[in-house]
């Protein structure tokens, strides 16, 4: 029986449409992983001696005192991206297969996720370099065992929560809370928790509760599923009551509010697109990490400007990049119905142009760090506005990643959105308005330079129509090879 | 209004439709059957410029429809959900039709009032995206949309599958009434020999991808049919 399952699970990933890719792409996707994985095992062997030189205790007392947000976190992050094993179910339920094999191997594939394999690059070097630098193995064994176990408490954990979003959403206050209050200094959660994580590794044999606890929670998990597992239960689609709403205001705006008007419903009834756009907004902080002077790296002129376009470029980025993927499930209609290709693109503009705006606005604050501060973000704005808004509209033409937008899986790694062309196209997004910085701030001065980025998106501005029906011809061009990779779930 | 002609659609070396000539007069009702396989669908596709023809073209009203998009305002289709918004309610999905149509909330609503009993209550006012309507009701929603507008051509692929028999019944004579009374072509394509028969003034049978049968329907055509599907 089991080989029958893990035959599925093994053609399902080979055989998906996703996984035939260019394989220069794949290359760079194993070096990209190879990356991370050295990132980590940097982290494991390299924490023990940074925390050495912080001189703040203990290495291993230290990193007990803070496990407890390193769960939550990893909680946080479970919940918004590991994917639920029920997707393959329902052929199963009729056939003649016990439920609770079924149940049994459904569970048992989240155990090998990426989400829990990713943590031992941490905790295995930093248990070694403990054990090189001569900590009880008796005890090391005990703490490390413990503290798998309770990773593996969170997996379960999240299969069971997941979905509740009232759960989370308070989890997650409560962690934020935890954190604010431990920064200023009022209240310290650590110092109920690391006695327990400290435990473990004082009393070896306590490894055992949190393995008991694993147990628990995987015969929690297992009758959890188990009763769920029905069409109009667990495996049901989650439905939210529909409202139709008009917001007649954009009317006026004639056939641009049309498409406005659906985009506005798009953003606001998907998880994927709400998704994308929060992570949008959230680059209006990313300046912080230039101007604050947090990070000496980011010190240098130059960097202002590639903060300057982030800041205000964050939807056009997050969003803009996919267009038009976000129609992907309906492409046949808008390109069969009385639509008119230049219109279509239009709206994506415009709302593209319209966030940029708001952030534009929302931005003010970095007037906090002086005028240049706030400069480098409006001169990025008009960059933004003027050049990358049709950069992405261009780039997205070759974009054939359909996109599913009721869920997140693959929001991250969506291997086909990368291509040849694509990637090209960032190029000018970014590396460009710094080039043409560096001239003005080289020749003359760092006033010029700003005063260049900007007269560049403004002279894109004056090309708007031409740039247009350039763009509306590649797109007319690519329509027949994106309607065949739509089809393509 | 109309007019195919030496239309060929090849993937590698497999032809799936070669048609030299066929030509449909304005209101008439038009029906396409052929076994899975036989290039209805490519044929619809074609019609809606979703894919490119390998030689040959079709003539929509004298716009040669791979060339220029002014078909596009007198031709409406329903080929499957990916014509529907899945995020939308049929209202939104009905008014947004409705703009790009150019018809406002009152010409809509109007339209929508004449197919209350196509609907059955399951449709308007359910508090339900279209992507959370079972798959008849989809259907239901897709096929009125394409109404709207007083297109002249509507193109509709296997309309009467997924659909209860009521509504089986109802729609049989709205596409009648269509053709007959409105001068609209309709296009539709079936599995379901008895409907096209009864809804259909001339039946066009495809296989492998070629006109096998053109036949002006009459009390003989369900027997004719019947014997060159029985093979």
């Amino acid at each position: 029986m089991l080989k029958h399952f893990i035959g599925l699970q093994w053609k399902s990933f080979f055989r998906s449409a996703t996984f035939k890719t260019e394989i220069w792409f794949k290359i760079l996707m194993a070096l990209a992983a190879l990356y991370f994985i050295a990132v980590f095992l940097g982290m494991g062997v390299g924490a023990y001696f940074i925390i050495e030189k912080m001189k703040i205790g203990d290495p291993l007392r230290v990193v007990n005192q803070f496990m407890i947000y390193y769960l939550a976190f990893d909680l946080v992050f479970r919940y918004m991206l590991q994917k639920m094993p029920v997707t393959n179910i329902k052929p199963m339920l009729y056939l003649p297969i016990k439920k609770s094999k079924v149940v049994q191997f459904s569970l048992g594939k989240t155990v090998t996720s990426f989400f829990n394999i990713a943590h031992a690059f941490f905790f295995v070097p930093f248990s070694i370099v403990l054990l090189v630098q001569g900590y009880p193995p008796m005890q090391v064994i005990g703490w490390h065992l413990a503290l798998m176990a309770l990773i593996y408490c969170n997996n379960f954990l999240n299969v069971m929560v997941n979905n509740q979003n009232v759960v989370f959403y308070v989890f997650a206050i409560l962690f934020i809370l935890a954190g604010a209050s431990q920064y200023y200094q009022w209240f310290d959660i650590t110092q109920f928790t690391q006695p327990v994580f400290d435990l473990f590794y004082d009393m070896p044999w306590t490894a055992i509760v949190s393995w008991a606890l694993l147990v628990a929670l995987y015969y929690g998990a297992f009758a959890y599923f188990k009763k769920h597992m029905y069409l109009d239960g667990g495996l049901a689609k989650k439905q939210t009551e529909a409202k139709t709403e008009n917001l007649e205001w954009l009317d006026r705006f004639g056939n641009l509010g049309t498409f406005l008007k659906n985009d506005i419903k798009l953003i606001k009834r998907n998880k994927r697109s709400r998704s994308a756009v929060i992570a949008g907004a959230f680059f209006i902080f990313y300046g912080l990490l230039f101007f604050t002077g947090a990070l000496e790296v980011y010190d240098g002129p130059f960097w202002k400007i590639f903060a300057g376009i982030f800041v205000t470029g964050g939807f056009l980025f997050s969003f803009g990049q996919y267009v038009p993927s976000w129609d992907s499930s309906y492409y046949p209609l808008m390109m069969s119905q009385n639509i008119k290709y230049r219109e279509y693109l239009s709206s994506k503009w415009y709302l593209v142009i319209i966030a940029t705006i708001i952030s534009t606005i929302l931005a003010t604050f970095y007037l906090y760090f002086g005028w240049e501060a706030y400069a480098a973000v409006l001169v990025g704005a008009i960059y933004n506005i003027g050049i990358n808004s049709y950069l992405v509209l261009w780039g997205g033409a070759y974009v054939k990643t359909p996109i599913e937008l009721t869920s997140n899986k693959k929001a991250f790694g969506d291997k086909q959105a990368f291509n040849a062309k694509t990637l090209l196209l960032t190029l000018p997004k970014l590396v460009l308005p710094i080039g043409i910085y560096a001239i003005g701030h080289f020749l003359i001065s760092p006033m010029a330079g700003y005063i260049f980025v900007a007269v560049f998106g403004l002279l894109g501005f004056v090309f708007k129509n031409r740039v247009f029906t350039m763009i509306e011809n590649i797109y007319k061009k690519e329509k027949y090879k994106t309607l065949q990779a739509y089809k393509q779930k | 209004m109309i007019t195919v002609h030496n239309l060929t659609k090849t993937y590698g070396d497999n032809t799936v439709l070669n048609i030299d000539h066929l030509e449909i007069p304005k209101g008439q009702s038009f029906g396409l059957v052929g076994n899975n396989g036989a290039g209805k669908t490519t044929l619809f596709s074609l019609l809606l410029d979703l894919i490119q023809p390998s030689s040959g073209h079709i003539i929509n009203n004298d716009v040669q429809v791979d060339q220029s998009e002014a078909w596009k305002p007198f031709t409406s289709a329903f080929i499957d959900e990916t014509f529907l918004i899945g995020y939308l309610t049929p209202e939104e999905y009905f008014y947004f039709i409705g703009e790009l149509r150019g018809r406002n909330k009152a010409d809509v609503d109007a339209l929508l009032s004449n197919f209350e009993d196509f609907f059955h209550g399951e449709i308007l006012g359910q508090k339900k995206y279209l992507r959370d309507l079972s798959k008849g009701n989809q259907k239901k929603v897709g096929i009125v949309a394409s109404f709207i507008g007083n297109p002249e051509v509507v193109i509709l692929d296997e309309p009467f599958a997924n659909l209860d028999p009521t509504t089986q019944i109802r729609l049989k004579g709205i596409i009648k009434d269509l053709a007959a009374k409105e001068g609209v072509t309709v296009l539709v394509s079936s599995h379901d020999l008895i409907h096209v028969t009864e809804v259909c003034e001339r039946i066009v049978v495809l296989n492998k991808g070629e006109i096998v049968k053109d036949i002006h329907t009459s009390a003989e055509t369900m027997k004719e049919l019947e014997a060159f599907f029985a093979g």
